[in-house]
């Protein structure tokens, strides 16, 4: 393989050795193959362009991080694995099963398929950011007391999926409160509970506004 | 974790277009289908080009000819809950709002939900399948449940799409912008059937970006709906579904637009059907005669000769409810 060879063509120091180790890491002929021939094409913009870790800051339940990930890192995995926040869980990691539901910017999202880069100027809530010291968020409060869970995984999810279904919506109907929290699954089949909990939780916050 | 790529958020259409020149680089939307892709190894990327940072990709405007201009980084949600949308062209809020989760939904846009690659279990999943280069269709005798009944040949998939089918009955316009400038293309022309090239959905070639959808204006009291089945209540490919446009004189079609989803390899319109109702008054015999012709040339594969009835029974029940909820036409009356 002439990957060497090919690199050695650029004239930035820099994006050589940051391409190699993207090259050493795949380790595959035909990809180096691809990335070599994409240097002759690049422009004279200079946007960062390698896989390798780089700077991010993130606006997390309202504090500034700063992080350094590599690009191809998702929100989830920098939320549990670099700031130890744990209340947000991993389950399928592709989008289907709703436990690593977040809020971006008052939405409700999936965390697995958001880059964490891709969180950069936004506002990113958990599960952690609902508490206030030692007092539950209203959803959290809702959850407990209408039994909402078995074992508990989903929890964090589905709470900040009705989390976010509230904040757009602060008298759902029923259809609405199941059409909302359709984005997570509970193995437990704790449904009736869940649903009892959404409504319960948007009394709760009604009766937190009129407060 | 995901395999390793670069990521550039360029600020300008022009940098994102460069950007993609490079082989092996991939437009970065929402994300959702992107990222699934990628991680199960559908098809690899060396670097990922995010288009989110590109402000004017964004939002719903009405302009002054009548027409609606959707940016296509416009999430859904955004188009499922636009008061713009919902008077203008029901059937496009219904069919944002029948797509997916509300996580998803939050986070896909209009573009990318055209682009998305197709769901067939063989494509995502460890097989060499005809659409990833290799020589076998594993549908044609696998497990089929899922796949077309309409336009396959040699690769069975559906197009996974709900927004699709609704944009081609409304005669939508995908705004395009490439190395060579921009280009417009009638939604109706922009899928593309395994017969013509098995690698691709669209007309999408490499380094192009779709920056917006424009609709043009329905006639006045036009009226549209998108109905979906699903194995399920919510969460789900269509296992069929239909994206219908009418104009009505009290219960005469004047103009109609029928376009099946979760049947073919693109959005499936049904011009035999269009025909059928074009001039004639709704009544029973329009109706099973309309569902017939939505029919005609099924071509089932082992397991799903139940999407042909599918489609015959929402072609049905879609027409009876625009009839019942519609006077008789006027003529009829003297």
């Amino acid at each position: 393989m002439n990957e060497d060879h090919d690199l050695k063509r650029t004239d930035d120091p820099c994006s050589r050795v940051s391409r190699r180790g993207f090259l050493e890491s795949v380790g595959v002929g035909m990809t180096g193959i691809a990335v070599a021939s994409n240097l002759s094409a690049q422009d004279a913009e200079e946007l960062t362009e390698d896989a390798e870790p780089k700077k991010l800051s993130l606006v997390i339940n309202g504090r500034k991080h700063m992080l350094i990930v590599e690009p191809r890192t998702n929100l989830l995995y920098v939320l549990r694995e670099k700031l130890g926040m744990t209340g947000t869980k991993p389950g399928c990691e592709r989008g289907e099963c709703g436990a690593c539901t977040v809020l971006i910017d008052d939405k409700s999202r999936y965390s697995c398929l958001t880059l964490a880069f891709e969180a950069d100027g936004h506002d990113v809530t958990t599960i952690e950011g609902l508490v206030h010291g030692e007092k539950l968020g209203v959803v959290q409060q809702a959850f407990l007391e209408k039994d909402a869970f078995q074992c508990g995984y989903c929890t964090p999810g589905q709470i900040m999926a009705a989390e976010g279904l509230l904040r757009s919506n602060h008298d759902p109907s029923d259809e609405e409160i199941r059409e909302g929290m359709s984005g997570n699954l509970c193995r437990c089949g704790a449904y009736q509970h869940i649903f009892k909990a959404v409504r319960r939780a948007a009394e709760l916050k009604k009766e937190e506004g009129s407060a | 974790m995901l395999p390793k790529f670069s990521h550039v958020r360029p600020s300008s259409l022009r940098q994102a277009v460069q950007q993609l020149a490079s082989s092996g680089s991939h437009v970065h939307a929402g994300g959702t289908d992107l990222l699934g892709c990628l991680r199960d190894g559908v098809f690899g990327a060396e670097k990922i080009v995010s288009i989110t940072g590109i402000g004017e990709l964004r939002g719903i405007n009405s302009r002054e000819d009548g027409a609606v201009r959707i940016g296509a980084l416009t999430t859904l949600s955004e188009v499922a809950t636009s008061p713009l949308i919902a008077q203008n062209y029901a059937l496009l809020a219904q069919a944002a709002a029948a797509a997916a989760s509300p996580q998803l939904r939050n986070q896909g846009t209009i573009g990318g939900n055209l682009c998305q690659r197709p769901r067939c279990w063989y494509f995502r999943g460890d097989f060499q399948c005809l659409r990833k280069g290799g020589d076998t269709c594993f549908a044609i005798n696998g497990e089929n449940e899922f796949h077309c009944v309409f336009g396959g040949s040699r690769c069975y998939i559906v197009h996974p799409s709900d927004t699709a089918p609704a944009l081609v009955a409304l005669d939508a316009r995908a705004h395009i912008r490439g190395p060579l400038g921009m280009r417009v293309v009638p939604l109706g022309s922009f899928f593309v059937l395994p017969a013509l090239d098995l690698a691709r959905e669209n007309v999408l070639r490499s380094g192009e970006i779709i920056t917006h959808i424009s609709l043009p204006p329905l006639a006045p009291g036009s009226i549209s709906s998108y109905r979906k089945v699903r194995a399920r209540g919510s969460w789900d490919f269509a296992l069929a579904g239909l994206a219908l446009a009418l104009k009505l004189t009290g219960r005469r079609v004047d103009w109609s637009r029928v376009v099946l989803s979760g049947v073919a390899p693109i959005p499936w319109r049904s011009s035999e059907t269009e025909k059928v109702l074009l001039g004639r008054d709704l009544n029973p015999r329009t109706l099973r005669e309309a569902a017939d012709a939505a029919t005609r040339g099924a071509e089932p594969l082992s397991q799903n000769g139940y999407k042909v009835e599918l489609v015959r029974g929402i072609v049905e029940e879609s027409l009876r409810a625009i009839m019942e909820s519609h006077p008789e036409t006027p003529s009829e009356r003297t």
